[in-house]
């Protein structure tokens, strides 16, 4: 009941933010209406890194605690980035059409590091997906996610040493439209828009968990036969599926040993 | 220190055994060096003939073909263990397992040097690049390169092994990790074949060491854990 209250309010809230960036706030002057992108542009992007951290800080708890609750965090948190992780990219490229004149922009870092935030979490969901045993899917995703936060800032560094050390970019920064001087109506709507944002992405963390621990708990019943359905059974391609029979492991450890 | 050494020691032992098998096998080794320079071949007819265009590009190609073989050869390693249940015996000598993991990841950049020195110097034939100038620093640049992928190739190596879908799998995960690893590799090759204009490349080449550094540190802290399964 607590979570659909709070679903509720995320949605007028959502709604709200939105009316007032399309209506409330006047119109930027160097880049018109298509300004009003930034307010869900630059929320979907800080949910994204957002949803990531939390991706590698729930994988590491898994790898400390052993407990599958912290599994269900990293899968519901890195399912919603992977969303907003889109979001943002589609959101800016809107945006650049417009104002830089193109779709992509190459030698902007956080628009070639988005980018491959996306390639590594669809990455990431994909190796969950193809990993059957719930303890090695928890493993593998958490150590998965755990080196690709530690990549993200590396790239995010390199790319500014590309452009840096080539050319100097001559296009309009978003930091420079959001900076603090900007007139109190921009702040606003953006603030409105962030909180809003992130009171939806909550509400989907929560609703996603209870899903992963759902899934989990009729996993556990399938294996040890308590459940036994078609759809279970057939779900995926037996190809493409999951693990190998780990091989040699019908042999006893200590026969192998000796 | 000791155990430092045991490390090292055990290391050595499983990239020696690696190696052995490779070249008593010689058909993965001698695939891969052939992939490398069909491709070379293939970037070459896609560029068209310009030779102009081809010497511009080649440090791109070079290392988009170091990285592709690459691909090939360090999951090649991982692979070598899963035939007769090797990985489960493996894990279960007494050692660290880090050493398994520098093991492997050693083998895996003395494969990726190998790989680096036919593509050089076929680089330099096909696409017309002189590069016999730059040699000490293009050797250092594909030694520095050759260590981080393996780096991070040895780890994911290590996640899809036990994946029936790890040849589309492993890709798949290792070229967005490679990205500022290919960065900075393409940008110290290039200024390293101009003759280094800007003085940019330390720059480069400490980029490289550090994505070096923080991956293997980041890998041998992790791939423990994918043996525990």
């Amino acid at each position: 009941m607590r979570t659909r209250i709070l679903g509720v309010a995320a949605l007028l809230a959502v709604a709200a933010a939105t009316l007032y960036g399309l209506f409330g706030v006047p119109a930027d002057l160097n880049q018109g209406d298509a300004q009003r992108i930034m307010y869900p542009h630059v929320s979907s992007a800080w949910l994204a890194y957002l949803s990531f951290g939390v991706t590698a800080l729930a994988g590491l708890g898994w790898l400390v605690r052993r407990d599958l609750r912290f599994d269900a965090v990293a899968v519901a948190s890195a399912e919603i980035g992977v969303l907003f992780t889109a979001l943002a990219i589609w959101g800016g490229m809107m945006w650049g059409r417009p104002v830089w004149g193109v779709f992509w922009q190459w030698d902007d870092p956080r628009l070639t590091t988005t980018a491959l935030l996306l390639a590594l979490y669809v990455g990431y969901l994909l190796l969950r997906r193809l990993s059957d045993d719930p303890v090695r899917r928890a493993t593998r995703a958490a150590v998965v996610g755990l080196v690709a936060a530690i990549d993200i800032p590396i790239v995010h560094f390199s790319v500014i040493w590309w452009r840096s050390l080539h050319q100097p970019p001559t296009f309009l920064s978003p930091d420079k439209i959001l900076h603090p001087s900007a007139p109190l109506p921009f702040v606003l709507a953006l603030v409105g828009m962030l909180a809003a944002f992130t009171l939806a992405w909550s509400w989907l963390l929560i609703r996603r968990y209870q899903l992963a621990r759902a899934e989990l708990a009729r996993e556990e019943a399938v294996r040890s036969g308590v459940v036994r359905t078609a759809s279970t059974a057939t779900r995926r391609p037996a190809a493409l599926s999951g693990d190998e029979g780990s091989v040699g492991q019908s042999k006893a450890p200590a026969e192998v040993a000796r | 220190m000791t155990t430092l050494r045991r490390t090292a020691t055990v290391a050595w032992a499983i990239a020696r055994k690696d190696a052995i098998a490779e070249l008593r096998g010689k058909q993965a080794a001698i695939s891969t060096l052939t992939f490398g320079a069909v491709t070379l071949l293939l970037f070459g007819f896609a560029l068209g003939p310009d030779p102009h265009r081809l010497a511009d590009a080649a440090p791109g190609l070079l290392w988009l073909d170091l990285v592709f073989a690459g691909l090939l050869a360090v999951g090649r390693f991982h692979e070598l263990e899963t035939e007769d249940g090797a990985l489960e015996q493996l894990t279960l000598y007494p050692m660290d397992r880090r050493s398994i993991y520098a093991g492997k990841a050693a083998i895996g950049a003395l494969a990726m040097l190998a790989l680096g020195a036919l593509l050089v110097p076929l680089v330099a034939i096909l696409y017309a690049v002189d590069v016999v100038h730059a040699l000490p620093v293009l050797a250092l640049t594909v030694v520095l390169g050759s260590i981080g992928f393996a780096a991070v190739g040895t780890f994911y190596a290590g996640v899809t092994v036990r994946l029936r879908a790890r040849e589309v799998m492993l890709p798949l995960l290792v070229l967005p990790i490679v990205a500022p690893l290919l960065l900075a590799a393409v940008k110290a090759t290039t200024a390293a074949l101009a003759g280094d204009p800007l003085g940019e490349l330390p720059a480069w080449l400490e980029l490289l060491a550090g994505f070096d550094v923080v991956m293997l540190i980041a890998g041998a802290g992790t791939y423990g854990f994918l043996l525990e399964e």
